[in-house]
């Protein structure tokens, strides 16, 4: 074993032969240079790597292509300012429509989870019972891996599946966007279509956010 | 007679175990440590609950709280250096090649092609001084100036050349490799207090390219359907 050698002292009339033993080394230096390469390693490594959320935008619309007024249906709009989240179902109707319908409200809710969570699992009901399903199904080894999987994206791809449509004002930050974009995935939405606010809308939201 | 009292010893402490464990750390941390890149600039990303890693080809755009953007691609230095002359005759701007070497070694960068010789010319951390105190106004995305849209699109056809070899040189070698992990992927890196107005300025150039699955990095958040 290494020690640190007592080489001070003694008594002048000792034997002048050297003690046998294990050779001792001062480890210290050693010691030191392990913890500044120690210290290093530490400050410069990076364990995890970063995570990633997958996200498919809509393709741009052939500019030469007709344009076809689409009909939503099942479809819940997202409307985000600062930290705030407003939202609507279905057709968006304006004050004063051609087809006589009430003007469109819009309704607050917050990214807690007895906010727009409970609001996605209730809208989006028929996918999560579907999926429940399967979840039971496959744990029971009824259904095999694909075919589970192939299951839940038809499931999400269904017209009962609840569609998603994310506008954003000039107020709203990353955070708010990539908080509901996550809540929607932990909903299992299946169709998620961040879209250009149009100025009705925006008039609306205003209203709601200058109270 | 009483003896006198020999003179004390310095206090002996066996240092070896904590060399042992010195070295025992040391060594666990350089085979797990993967090195923090030299970004020039630092973001706070959001959070979600996606578990996917960051693939290896990527093109990264890189967006900060003023709303300033970055860009960056993984991989050789030849596929930047590549990158770089195909710019510099698009934009008519001549680089050294001490310049390109230097744009090859480069992780990320946001300055204009106009500021990019002097940019070059810096240090790492005049680079980041030069961003941090506002001196440039990072890739311009205007619609009549939109240098990223050439940057992503030569940037994507590089990377495109680096995949095709990777996959070619795999299937020489006897595996079956899947095509999609060698095409480039597209990463985003927002701040998550900059205005999504921002990160969409970005997205609407990403899809007046075609190019519509994009990905955002995030923190790791817990998913609230597992059970802990």
């Amino acid at each position: 074993m290494a020690q640190i050698v007592d080489a001070g002292g003694g008594d002048g009339k000792g034997k002048k032969k050297a003690k046998k033993g294990t050779p001792t080394m001062d480890m210290t230096p050693m010691v030191d240079l392990a913890f500044l390469l120690l210290t290093f390693f530490v400050m410069t490594s990076t364990f995890s790597k970063p995570k990633v959320m997958s996200l498919v935008y809509p393709a741009k619309p052939d500019p030469k292509a007709e344009k076809t007024e689409q009909k939503i249906n099942n479809a819940v709009t997202f409307l985000l300012s600062n930290d705030k989240i407003f939202y609507y179902q279905d057709q968006f109707y304006p004050e004063g429509n051609s087809a006589g319908k009430p003007a469109t409200q819009l309704e607050e809710t917050d990214f807690s989870p007895q906010g727009v969570r409970k609001l996605l699992t209730n809208l989006n009901r028929f996918v999560l019972e579907k999926k429940a399903g399967y979840d039971k199904q496959l744990k029971g080894k009824e259904i095999a891996d694909s075919t589970y999987l192939r299951l839940v994206r038809e499931a999400k791809g269904d017209n009962a599946a609840l569609k998603v449509l994310i506008k954003t004002d000039d107020k709203a930050t990353c955070n708010n966007f990539i908080d509901l974009v996550d809540e929607l995935k932990i909903a299992d939405i299946g169709v998620i279509a961040p879209v250009d606010i149009s100025a009705d809308e925006l008039k609306l939201v205003k209203a709601k956010t200058d109270k | 007679m009483a003896k006198a009292s020999k003179p004390k010893a310095a206090p002996a402490i066996d240092m070896t175990p904590m060399v042992d464990l010195g070295f025992l750390l040391v060594t666990f941390f350089m085979l797990a440590a993967n090195f923090r890149s030299d970004e020039v600039v630092q973001v706070d990303t959001p959070f979600s609950i996606s578990e996917m890693t960051i693939p290896e080809n990527v093109v990264m755009i890189t967006v900060d709280q003023g709303g300033r953007v970055y860009f960056g691609i993984s991989g050789k230095a030849e596929a930047k250096e590549n990158l770089l002359k195909r710019m510099s005759a698009k934009y008519q701007i001549p680089f050294s090649p001490q310049q390109i070497e230097k744009f090859g070694a480069l992780t990320d960068f946001g300055c204009s092609i106009q500021e990019m010789p002097a940019f070059l010319d810096m240090s790492s951390d005049q680079r980041k001084e030069f961003i941090a105190t506002g001196k440039t106004m990072a890739i311009p995305t205007d619609s009549t100036n939109n240098q990223l849209k050439d940057w992503i699109s030569y940037g994507n056809a590089e990377m495109l050349a680096v995949g095709e070899k990777a996959y070619y040189e795999a299937k020489d070698k006897g595996y079956d490799p899947n095509i999609n992990e060698f095409k480039p992927k597209f990463i985003l890196k927002v701040d998550g207090k900059a205005e999504y107005l921002y990160a969409k300025k970005v997205i609407e150039t990403f899809r007046d390219l075609n190019i519509n699955n994009l990905n955002f990095v995030t923190g790791l958040r817990a998913d609230p359907r597992k059970p802990q």
